[in-house]
């Protein structure tokens, strides 16, 4: 068990910088998901901490210890990668059992740890085949089982659940989840799926082009995102941006169209600049005749649950609305969608950040 | 779906496969057949009468100390060529596998030397060497180490079986380098931050996973000490200094061709042929179980 910092970690290729100076500390026993879209720099980032990539500028400490300088054996952390990379001429059991046979552990040792994770894991009866013999989850479960019984100062996870069907992907989200609950082992889990990411972390750090767009809970980073694309990569289907202004006053925004929407709080400094104004679709309410904003409906998406209207305002703007509930509109009829004051975000129409609030 | 291809006309299916089949039959089946019929069969001198004489030539040949004596020497040429070539060639592709400068130049260069007829690259070794002319021939005189192949048996099996083995270890080198670049990354990786150094990573995931082409190579090389290495020996040393290079390939050569005695050589050559036969057999039995893959 162990804390990991990241202090100005940067990485670059030649010319090309993939990691432009991260700074984050992992507390002891925290769960941390590094959330990007692909090419972001998250899985580079994870490489660089378990040492399989080198590192070009900055500090990475595990357990206070700086690695910069230490191959990956000597860093104390276990790591399950997205294609299991399990040992395929090697049983379940040595699979398991091989980073405690190099590092000497006797046989006795060696023999009650994996048979503790493989008793966790749901594996005992595993132990003598061949991952080829494996389903995917189980192989899966198998490489969960050799990070376990090393018990590192940390895991990492690069994309693990990317290579499961839906249905097992869930399930072994779950089991992830209440697995680092018993262990309480230190965690960095790299993933591109925003539900991972919000049911599994403590905190998340949402990156983008190799920079840290906003670090915080989840529901922070759902709540109250940092910036435009934090907004648009939390949350399905993502945030309405719409461009607006503030009015004279500073008292609330005004769309192209002449809608407006009154600010819980005025913002005077600010008043008639351009603005960014979100607004997620599931906090639009469909109101009776008065909502300020009048859509036309493309398309209805019933999801069983919930219903999800695709529809376009007067000018033309695409606006996406989710009310819980089976479908009731359809396409062609015009409808007048509301939002609370609470349920606006203000960013920057330059800088995409958002604005203090 | 019928995924069976439907042909309208039915010679075409059968005229397509002839060229493959004529070029079987005559030039294997038929020298086949030949060497069958010859091995039992006794002839005169000048090629004029034969004469059944059963397993009599196979009696000759297996009872010849001399014959036994090649034996030996072949099994000894075949071990070192294919233990040489194969090492040496695991040992450049696990360095060109390495993330190196060049490394595509590196590649080709090791692969030169399998495009090269085997009396050109007997003459290379030759010049390097020939105890008047090589240079290092020369060199090991001047060092006071008396070198000259061409009259201390040891030398010269020396020699034969560098020249051989280094013809092959191109061929072996790709084989090996499409092996390792087979084996994924992570599991290496993973090996790493199991805490397993270079070699021991060497030696417990990435030896056993390229077991099925080991094994591949190894059939083949024997094969190709076997079989293949008449150009190297008969440009080097012709079999000699007295039969100190003679393979067992080289003496179906002498016998049949040089010494006119057609039923010995042919029954040597059937031997060889239930050599081949069970080095194919073994190979397809074994390789195919050996893989690891999912």
């Amino acid at each position: 068990m162990a804390t990991v910092d990241l202090n100005r970690v940067r990485k670059s290729y030649g010319a090309v910088e993939a990691i432009k100076g991260i700074d984050i500390g992992v507390a002891d026993g925290e769960f941390l998901v590094l959330l990007g879209p692909s090419g972001c720099g998250k899985s580079t980032l994870l490489r660089m901490v378990a040492g399989l990539e080198s590192i070009t500028g900055g500090e990475i400490a595990i357990g206070g210890r700086v690695v910069n300088g230490l191959e990956p054996k000597d860093r104390d952390i276990a790591m399950v990668f997205q294609n299991y990379a399990l040992y395929p001429h090697m049983s379940v059991f040595d699979n398991m059992a091989y980073g405690l046979k190099i590092r000497g552990l006797p046989k006795a040792e060696i023999q009650a740890r994996v048979a503790k994770a493989a008793e966790i894991l749901e594996l005992g009866r595993f132990l003598d085949r061949r991952p080829s013999q494996l389903s995917g989850g189980q192989r899966q479960r198998v490489a969960m089982g050799r990070a376990i019984v090393r018990e590192p100062a940390a895991f990492l996870f690069d994309e693990p659940l990317s290579n499961l069907d839906a249905k097992l992907r869930t399930q072994m989200r779950v089991e992830i989840k209440r697995l680092q609950d018993r262990l309480g082992i230190t965690s960095l889990y790299v993933t591109h799926d925003q539900v991972e990411a919000m049911t599994l972390a403590d905190r998340i750090l949402v990156m983008n082009h190799g920079v840290a767009e906003q670090v915080g809970t989840p529901l922070e980073v759902y709540q109250r995102p940092a910036s435009l694309f934090v907004a648009g990569f939390i949350g399905s289907p993502p945030m309405n941006v719409l461009d607006a202004r503030f009015d004279a006053a500073g008292q609330g925004v005004a769309l192209p169209g002449g809608t407006a929407f009154l600010l819980p709080r005025p913002r005077p400094d600010m008043a008639g600049r351009p603005i960014k104004l979100g607004v997620r679709p599931e906090h639009l309410a469909v109101t009776s005749g008065d909502g300020p904003l009048i859509v036309t409906v493309d398309l209805v998406e019933a999801l069983g649950a919930d219903t999800v209207v695709y529809g376009r305002l007067p000018d033309g703007e695409g606006m996406v609305v989710r009310v819980a509930g089976l479908p009731f509109c359809r396409e062609g009829e015009t409808l007048r969608v509301g939002a609370p004051p609470d349920a606006l975000h203000l960013f920057d129409a330059e800088t995409g950040r958002r604005l203090a609030d | 779906m019928q995924r069976r291809v439907i042909f309208d006309n039915r010679a075409l299916p059968y005229l397509l496969l002839a060229p493959q089949v004529a070029v079987t039959l005559i030039f294997f089946i038929w020298p086949a057949a030949q060497a069958l019929w010859q091995s039992v069969h006794l002839q005169d001198a000048f090629g004029l009468r034969s004469q059944f004489v059963g397993l009599e030539n196979f009696q000759a040949v297996l009872s010849d100390p001399n014959y036994l004596e090649t034996v030996k020497t072949t099994i000894v040429f075949s071990a070192s060529v294919t233990l040489l070539s194969l090492a040496s060639a695991l040992g450049l592709a696990v360095l060109a596998d390495a993330k190196i400068r060049a490394a595509a130049a590196y590649k080709t260069l090791l692969i030169w030397p399998y495009a090269l007829a085997p009396a050109v690259a007997a003459v290379l070794w030759m010049f390097i060497f020939n105890p008047d002319i090589g240079i290092l021939g020369r060199a090991l005189n001047n060092l006071g180490y008396a070198w000259d192949y061409r009259l201390n048996d040891g030398q010269a099996l020396t020699m034969v079986i560098l020249a051989a083995s280094w013809k092959q270890v191109s061929y072996n080198f790709i084989f090996f380098l499409a092996g390792l670049q087979a084996i994924p990354r992570s599991v290496l990786e993973a090996a790493s931050i199991d805490g397993a150094g270079a070699v021991r990573r060497f030696w417990t995931i990435t030896f056993p996973l390229l077991s099925p082409t080991t094994f591949f190579l190894l059939v083949v090389n024997i094969v190709y000490a076997f079989f293949e290495t008449f150009g190297t020996i008969h440009a080097l040393t012709h079999g000699g200094p007295g039969k100190a290079t003679e393979t067992l390939i080289f003496r179906v050569y002498q016998d049949g061709v040089v010494n006119h005695d057609l039923g010995g050589s042919s029954a040597q050559s059937v031997i060889l042929m239930v050599i081949v036969i069970a080095l194919t057999a073994i190979q397809f039995r074994f390789v195919e179980r050996k893989v690891h893959y999912s």
